[in-house]
């Protein structure tokens, strides 16, 4: 009964969706206000029977009800509570249920937050969300119903992949739908103003937030893919430039590229046409993702199945929507005026030359993710494209990116003069370098020009954003108070100096991981120790010990440096009972400055087992910097201009 | 010029100059990074040379894999089932790794035609197999209970 509960809700809402898309279209077009106020209604509406659907999916699992295929595929009665609630997004109809849900929130939230809003803008914003929804929905009911019910019922549940159960699993597929789906609001805005014809400040005040927000969750959903990645892996990596990685990494640097298109757009009214661009770009990568992971041409831990039907819709999806939106944009969009003027020196050169090398980074990685594909469709040989060839394009474009990062902030609008910038500068720069080649050779006693610039690059991120904050408070006159002064200092700007320390956090964790990392994999008998990096590794014992849903082998090994006792890693080596896959395991002892990881392998001979074993230095820095980016993104989003153009007509 | 035009300018110098250097790189990068893939039967015939980095696919052989003395040190033959290739693989093996199972191996062919691995894939799954193993095994005229490609 409440599955079948489940699908009506879910009919219900593309009912919804269709009212949502067709009628405020229509009264905005004509003029019509009652036509035009069904976009709300419609959008909560939809929203709510989503979530009635998504409920009734997640009350299916929690009741262990294996009559429902999906449940049965992805679940088990041993699974512990909080994975089978994890497992309703663990597969494929369960995450594309997570994809519309996720869509009409955002939706939901436009409707609510838009009352400022003058209605024929929202009325057609709502109408371009209500058509992606009509879009998921349909492809969800026809092609991925997860409400299917088997006949008879399965005994006992499949159980879900051991590598999804993690706690990082639980909450990263919906921080990055939330992400890729919030790209529908700033996609949704630039259509309806490609139709309306407008796009003055208040658009662009609208647009931005909302683009901010979705950045945010995206960020936040690829850190924690990255932070699964190691610990769930195994091999004590935390990035693989494996395509389903790259099908996320790439909406995340256009959408990078519009964050800061928006900033140019709102200040100096230019780059109007590039900023709708950027937004059509973001959500057409976001459903090129999409497609990628679940059309089953990828072959990665991330895609299920694969159905023909399935990736021939989202391909079909994918043509209409991007087609449709450039078509309208070659069209449309050279009716927006062009705004303030800009010498070559200037800070809006700058933020251009971001948004290129952005643009241009997203470009090698398409190239490199889709290339093995298409020799595959011509019939030509075999091949892939591994991480190096990503290493040599990313590395030489990132470069430029991080020096331009601190003369950013600094340069002024319209016009600047170099000399200027550089005596200003030229003390940070001189710190970065300094930084650079001081810093691996005091911890390391060892350094590459390679490792050198890279930590000149993210000292200098990091020096160059703290500046344009103090650089305001040196400038207070003598009488206001240095904790007055920054507490007058707007929060956006905040936002950018805590993004970009973020960055420089992130560069330091890249570097020292990649140039000082350790790593062992050794035969190691019971009773003897292993040295790597200055640490001691004891196997003291290997024994067995039972989980919930599996059964494992369990080591213990006790790492030491110089005699003292530092922790004591248990790794273990899993079989779930049901998938009857062994799983590594890994034990990892975290710190600021290094991790200590351990993964255990197979026995070797009696008393003697295969021992995986790294020094990782700085990489948590990596996760840190990314949620730093993070935090910028919000305190950039909710900084009072915004809050107060949302406020007025409240 | 007028500023609006020079605007324009400064718009297509940026997009030229950028792109331009984006091709060159992906270009040059691309020449050095890519790796083909490859069956037994095609390194039987010659289709490689020793000194390239290629990826070659194959069902391990039940009963060759060997451990050496260091314990880290294993070697297995890889079949298509037309034909065999010894591979060498230093580290250790991916938890899925074992006899019969199909699997994917890097590295490049030595001067004894034995295939010195420096890495070794085998996805998370027992029915899992890479697409280009499964042609290969067509190719080869071989057929397996295993060789349905089935993505996890």
């Amino acid at each position: 009964m409440i599955p079948e509960l489940g699908q009506f809700a879910l009919i219900i809402a593309l009912c919804l969706a269709i009212a949502q898309s067709v009628l405020p279209m229509w009264g905005a077009q004509t003029n019509n206000l009652n036509l035009m106020s069904v976009g709300r209604t419609a959008a909560s509406g939809q929203f709510l029977f989503l979530l009635i659907a998504f409920l009734c999916l997640a009350y299916s699992f929690v009741d262990n009800d294996f009559s429902v295929q999906y449940v049965a595929n992805n679940s088990n009665t041993l699974l512990p509570i909080y994975y089978r609630i994890s497992a309703v997004w663990g597969a494929h109809e369960g995450s594309l249920l997570l994809w519309v849900l996720a869509l009409s929130g955002w939706g939901f939230a436009v409707a609510v937050k838009s009352r400022s809003l003058p209605d024929d803008v929202i009325a057609r914003v709502l109408a371009v969300m209500g058509m992606i929804s009509i879009g998921f929905i349909l492809f969800t009911l026809l092609t991925s119903n997860p409400f299917d019910r088997m006949f008879p019922a399965a005994a006992e549940g499949r159980d879900l992949n051991p590598l999804l159960q993690d706690p990082g699993l639980v909450i990263h597929p919906p921080m990055l739908y939330m992400g890729y789906v919030g790209f529908s609001v700033a996609f949704a805005f630039a259509i309806a103003a490609l139709i309306s014809g407008k796009l003055d400040s208040a658009w662009v005040r609208w647009s931005r937030p909302w683009a901010n927000i979705a950045w945010v969750f995206l960020t936040i959903g690829i850190t924690l893919g990255s932070w699964w990645a190691y610990h769930e892996l195994g091999w004590g990596g935390w990035w693989f430039w494996d395509p389903v990685e790259n099908a996320s990494f790439m909406p995340w640097l256009v959408a990078t590229a519009l964050i800061h298109s928006l900033a140019v757009t709102e200040k100096r009214a230019t780059f109007k046409s590039w900023t709708v661009l950027l937004s059509i770009l973001v959500f057409s990568l976001s459903l090129l993702g999409t497609f990628l992971v679940r059309s089953g041409v990828l072959v990665s831990v991330h895609s299920f199945a694969s159905d023909p039907a399935r990736g021939v819709y989202i391909l079909a999806f994918l043509a209409v929507v991007v087609g449709g939106s450039l078509t309208l944009y070659a069209w449309r969009s050279v009716q927006f005026s062009t705004g303030g003027r800009f010498e070559v020196m200037s800070k809006e050169t700058m933020l251009l030359l971001n948004n290129v090398l952005l643009v241009v980074a997203m470009l090698t990685i398409l190239i490199g993710t889709l290339y093995p594909l298409f020799l595959d469709a011509l019939g030509l040989p075999k091949l892939s494209v591994g991480p190096p060839y990503f290493s040599a394009v990313f590395v030489p474009l990132m470069l430029p990116l991080i020096f331009l990062m601190g003369l950013g902030p600094i340069a002024k609008w319209r016009r600047i003069s170099i000399s200027e910038l550089f005596h200003k500068l030229k003390f940070l720069l001189a710190i970065a370098v300094i930084l650079g080649v001081i810093l691996p050779i005091a911890i390391y006693r060892d350094t590459t020009i390679m490792t050198s610039l890279g930590i000149a690059a993210g000292g200098w991120a990091f020096a160059t954003a703290v500046y344009a904050v103090a650089r305001l408070i040196m400038k207070r006159d003598k009488t206001t108070s240095v904790f007055k002064s920054l507490s007058k200092v707007p929060r956006a700007l905040y936002g950018m100096s805590v993004a970009h320390i973020g960055m420089g956090i992130f560069i330091f964790g890249v570097v020292f991981t990649s140039a000082f990392s350790d790593q062992k994999e050794i035969a190691v008998k019971v009773g003897t120790s292993v040295d790597l990096a200055g640490y001691s590794f004891l196997l003291r014992g290997v024994g067995p010990n039972q989980g919930p849903n599996y059964q494992a082998m369990r080591a213990q090994v006790d790492v030491t440096q110089d005699n003292v006792p530092i922790v004591t890693l248990e790794p273990e080596k899993r079989v779930y009972t049901v998938q009857r896959n062994p799983m590594t395991e890994a034990s990892i002892d975290e710190g600021l400055f290094r991790d200590l990881y351990v993964a255990l392998g197979e026995p070797v001979s009696p008393g003697e087992w295969g021992l995986r074993i790294y020094y990782r230095p700085f990489v948590q820095w990596i996760w840190i910097g990314a949620m730093l980016m993070a935090i910028g993104g919000i305190l950039g989003a909710t900084d009072k201009r915004y809050r107060a153009s949302a406020n007025r007509a409240a | 010029m007028t500023p609006k035009r020079k605007q324009r300018m400064i718009f297509v110098i940026v997009l030229v100059v950028g792109f331009g250097a984006a091709t060159a790189l992906a270009l040059f990068a691309f020449q050095s990074n890519l790796l083909y893939f490859y069956s037994p039967s095609q390194i039987e015939a010659g289709e490689v040379a020793t000194d390239q980095m290629f990826r070659l696919g194959g069902l391990v052989v039940e009963g060759s894999v060997a451990r050496h003395a260091d314990g880290v040190t294993t070697s297995f033959d890889l079949t298509d089932t037309a034909d065999s290739i010894t591979v060498s693989y230093t580290g250790l093996l991916p938890d899925l790794f074992r006899e019969g199972q199909g699997i994917v191996a890097q590295g490049k062919i030595n001067t004894d035609g034995v295939f010195i691995a420096q890495e070794v894939l085998a996805k998370h799954d027992e029915n899992y197999m890479p697409p280009e193993l499964a042609e290969a095994l067509q190719a080869a005229g071989g057929s397996h209970p295993e060789s349905i490609p089935k993505t996890q």
